[in-house]
């Protein structure tokens, strides 16, 4: 009797076509992610080098107020920027989601092509535009519209311009491929039923494209807190995030354990993220495509 | 109606608004490789004289070269084993497969710091020396969940039952994977290992925490430079960089719509017997 | 019967705790045309894939030419299938779909073309092998899929609601074909369905299978004129059924009580019924008579409820006290009675089809038939 559902040999097949995929995720990805658990309960010692004593001490010195104007500074540009983001984002995606299939392709290819070729390089030219005599406040004093050039760069404004330019083009392609699905039917149904086109709006086209607005949400929030270049090109060093920070202890403070619990934490705050996006219906398969 | 066309018409407005924020950046880039200031801040006159000096600056095009190998090597494993691992996966439903799955998604979802972090802290406990090989694995590691996930959603759109005709037709499984799985979802594969190399050719944090003494990418170099000024060298560079690529996605539009075209015609004589 | 090609002895497929097949045994003869028809969901399919070896039997054997399948992989399997929505190739071009199972065994190039021209001419779709498979439309993919599966001259050809995704117009037209092409290359053909007319049309013989189980297997005409069970009554064609009792039994008729009358019927001495015996009684439309004034052995009356207009006949719907209704198919206008008028109902003792009770109870399920009754179809 065979109670197998499929042959043996077409479940070898699909061993061996899993297996690398499998060995390599547990090598690179759980195997380190287990590490970095464990020495974020570790000891730093004289030189960095790690004592291996365990202890909580480095989740403790989260709480020291130095940390807690990282952390806050970190939530002010991560929070306004996913807000302009989904914001910016939204109307484009449901533009890209309106035009012909052909056009919407040739729009996203567009819109992902400056980051394609070199985000960091085409991210520096905003120092070009932004500076006190970059091109932004040249042309604004030749029109005699300011009479002192404005301060646009090396503050919150101009992490929070890059931040967006950074991450918009990956945050409209969930929004999109959400509003994309839409039966348009229900839209018309709504319209049929007497509801206006602001009501339909929010009472049918929102709570459907929701999935897609909350991988946005995930998609910018989750790089936003790490990616320390933003921060530093535009931020000009004085402000510090939580991505600074973790890269510090491993460059200038040499301090692994605490870099490890500031990594952990801001891996659950965003697990919690996930979670929650995943139990609210949300595809983890629109975060990548 | 009037009202609508209104509506579409500021809708079209902000999105060529949007777009020129986009370009805007570019569009300095561009301009800014060709400016005779070295501090590459304020525009002071034309020349061409960083794309001579560009050709000539061997430790730069070492750097480029550098770059594209990790690339090109990353996009090579990211390609094989994510498109691997979909395809195998697509066919099971075992709880392993599962756990194997979900761990795939972590890449994306946690910041690459902590990534890089935790990858540099096992490389460096296990006493493995950094370099190129390990960066590889580094940028391998981030590009894999995008190729997964573009193979596994053009698996998904597949009828099964056309790998099964091929079995039944007296094909093994490797042939079958060869000969009708993959050709199928080769538009899935490519655009994944598009993606893997754009992904790799731009990637710092995971490749600045494994790169060893000797070893810098091109994104490594703009953000040493970045204090002082990045050189209007680098613009030229990713001027020429961008031009290939507009230059590539003109190709394929051209390639697209030249093909559509013969369907079309052809579908046009389409009788129904 | 000539010799048999493929048997299905005692399979049972379980999906975890779903039983989808249950102790099948059908012996399928050389050169024959069988269909499987069922409702969806009833196990047909996976039937067919426990024979082409996509699926694996939970239990039981299945054998081709007397060979046991089950080690055996899909591809060394002698037998190919014809795939519900056709499964072509989309990579390969009409040529390449057709040679592919030519190509994998290797077979040299110059046989290749002929036989894959062969085939084509075969399904008329000569001149068509540079088409890529886009630019074909339904009827022609599915001469593709046709062509494909049977160059390998296979010992049975397999068709998974083949016809399914055709119109109305080229699928009576494909269901001719077919059964031409069947005759002429004298392959078993196995054709899974769900559309009865299809069955008949084309089937040597049918196997109506209902929650995993043979109902009956018999030629259409058998089938249609002497269903075995109540499902088979009601799922070929329609019928009027009424559950009755056996009240006496006078040589080859008995007088039989419903819960809204008596009526007479012939019997079958095979069955051998006896007094108090349940049983039901299937008579078609077409077969139902009604009269203004009471008949001889019948006291089953009826309110007109209704008469439909449908060109060729008048179909009529008489409701009965209890609530059932009656379909009566007239093709004569004349004498028909208005609606709100009491008729009496009859039938010609032969055509009215006696199903016994106990053909409803299959000798290995009886467990199943104390938890609920499986034949109630409605």
């Amino acid at each position: 009797m065979k109670k197998s559902e499929k042959s043996k040999r077409a479940k070898l097949a699909n061993l061996i076509m899993q297996a690398p995929l499998a060995v390599w995720m547990i090598a690179f990805v759980l195997a380190p992610f287990a590490l970095l658990a464990f020495m974020s309960f570790m000891t730093k010692g004289p030189l960095g080098i790690i004592q291996y004593k365990p202890t909580i001490a480095n989740y403790k010195e989260m709480f020291n107020p130095v940390y807690a104007t990282v952390i806050k500074q970190s939530l002010v540009v991560a929070v306004w920027t996913t807000i302009l983001t989904v914001l910016m984002g939204y109307p484009l995606a449901s533009f890209i989601a309106k035009v012909k299939a052909k056009t919407s392709s040739l729009l996203t290819v567009l819109l992902m092509l400056p980051l394609w070729v070199s985000g960091l390089v085409v991210l520096y030219s905003f120092v070009i535009l932004l500076n006190s005599s970059g091109v932004i406040n040249s042309f604004l004093m030749s029109i005699h519209l300011i009479k002192e050039p404005l301060e646009l760069l090396y503050n919150n404004f101009a992490i929070i311009v890059g931040m967006i330019y950074m991450f918009l083009p990956f945050a409209v392609l969930p929004m999109y491929s959400s509003i994309e699905k839409l039966d348009p039917g229900l839209i018309e149904a709504s319209k049929d039923l007497g509801a206006g086109p602001v009501k339909t709006f929010f009472k049918v086209t929102l709570p459907l494209t929701s999935p897609g607005i909350f991988a946005a949400v995930i998609l910018t929030f989750i790089p936003c807190i790490g990616y320390y270049m933003v921060t530093d090109m535009l931020g000009g060093g004085t402000s510090l995030m939580i991505g600074n920070l973790i890269y510090r202890q491993f460059t200038v403070s040499r301090d692994w354990p605490f870099g490890a619990a500031l990594s952990m934490v801001l891996a659950l705050i965003i697990f919690l993220m996930v979670f929650i996006y995943t139990k609210l219906g949300g595809d983890l398969d629109d975060l990548g495509a | 109606m009037k009202k609508k066309t209104l509506v579409n018409k500021i809708h079209k407005i902000y999105v060529i608004l949007l777009f020129l924020f986009f370009y805007a950046p570019v569009a300095v880039m561009v301009v800014f490789s060709f400016n005779t200031s070295k501090a590459n801040v304020v525009w002071q006159g034309f020349t061409t004289k960083w794309y001579s000096k560009l050709m000539g600056d061997s430790e730069l095009w070492k750097i480029f070269g550098t770059t594209i190998l990790i690339a090109v090597l990353t996009t090579v494993f990211a390609t094989l084993i994510g498109t691997m691992g979909a395809i195998g996966y697509k066919k099971s439903k075992s709880r392993f497969a599962k756990l194997i799955t979900n761990s795939v998604y972590f890449p994306i979802v946690i910041p690459e710091i902590v990534l890089a972090v935790a990858m540099f802290m096992i490389f460096n406990t296990a006493g493995i020396s950094l370099g190129v090989p390990i960066i590889v694995i580094g940028n391998t590691t981030i590009c894999l969940p995008y190729v997964y996930i573009t193979v596994k959603s053009r698996l998904v759109g597949m009828d099964p039952s056309i790998e099964e005709a091929s079995l039944d037709l007296g094909a093994d499984r490797v042939y079958t994977l060869f000969h009708v799985t993959i050709p199928q979802i080769m538009p899935g594969i490519i655009s994944g290992a598009f993606m893997a190399f754009s992904l790799s050719l731009d990637e710092l944090i995971v490749t600045s925490f494994l790169a060893d003494a000797g070893t810098t990418t091109l994104p490594m170099k703009v953000y040493s430079m970045m204090k002082k000024g990045v050189s209007p060298e680098i613009n030229a560079l990713t001027t020429i960089i961008f031009a290939v690529s507009i230059l590539g996605v003109a190709a394929y539009l051209i390639f697209d719509a030249v093909k559509t075209h013969q369907d079309a015609k052809a579908k046009h004589k389409l009788v129904d017997l | 019967m000539s010799k048999t090609i493929v048997s299905i002895m005692n399979v049972e497929k379980m999906y975890g705790e779903n039983h989808v097949v249950k102790n099948m045994n059908m012996n399928i003869a050389e050169g024959e045309f069988l269909t499987l028809l069922g409702p969806s969901g009833c196990g047909k399919t996976t039937t067919l894939r426990m024979i082409s070896g996509f699926e694996m039997p939970t239990a039981g054997a299945i054998k081709v030419q007397g060979e046991s399948v089950e080690k055996k992989e899909p591809y060394q399997r002698d037998v190919n299938t014809v795939f519900q929505n056709y499964a072509l190739f989309p990579n390969m071009n009409v040529y390449d779909n057709v040679a592919y199972g030519l190509k994998v065994k290797k077979v040299p190039k110059k046989e290749i073309h002929e036989r894959v021209m062969e085939a084509l001419r075969m399904v008329q779709l000569e001149g068509f092998e540079k088409r890529r498979i886009t630019q074909m439309s339904g009827g022609q993919k599915q001469r593709v899929a046709i062509a494909r599966a049977i160059i390998n001259r296979p010992k049975v050809l397999l068709l998974d609601e083949p016809l399914g995704a055709l119109d109305l117009k080229l699928r009576k037209q494909m269901q001719i074909e077919l059964k031409r092409l069947q005759k002429k290359l004298g392959i078993t053909f196995i054709y899974v369905t769900h559309d009865q007319e299809e069955a008949l049309t084309m089937s040597d013989r049918i196997a109506i299978i209902n929650e995993g189980r043979i109902e009956q297997i018999d030629t259409p005409v058998e089938i249609y004129k002497h269903p075995k069970t109540k499902f088979v009554a009601n799922f070929i064609g329609e019928t009027n059924l009424l559950d009755a009792v056996v009240l006496e039994v006078n040589g080859d008729t008995a007088v039989i009580g419903t819960e809204v009358g008596k009526a007479m019927v012939q019997l079958d001495p095979k069955d051998k019924i006896a007094v108090n015996d349940g049983l039901a009684v299937s008579v078609r439309p077409e077969h139902m008579k009604f009269s203004k004034t009471p008949v001889d052995g019948f006291t089953i009356k009826g309110i007109v409820k209704e008469n439909i207009f449908v060109g060729n006949l008048i179909k009529m719907m008489i409701n009965l006290n209890d609530g059932t209704e009656i379909r009566v198919n007239r093709f004569d206008a004349s004498d028909l009675s208005e609606p709100g008028e009491l008729v009496y109902l009859y039938w010609d003792l032969p055509k009215g089809v006696v199903i016994k009770e106990k053909e409803l109870i299959h000798t290995d399920s009886v467990k199943d038939i104390e938890g609920g009754d499986p034949d109630e179809e409605e």
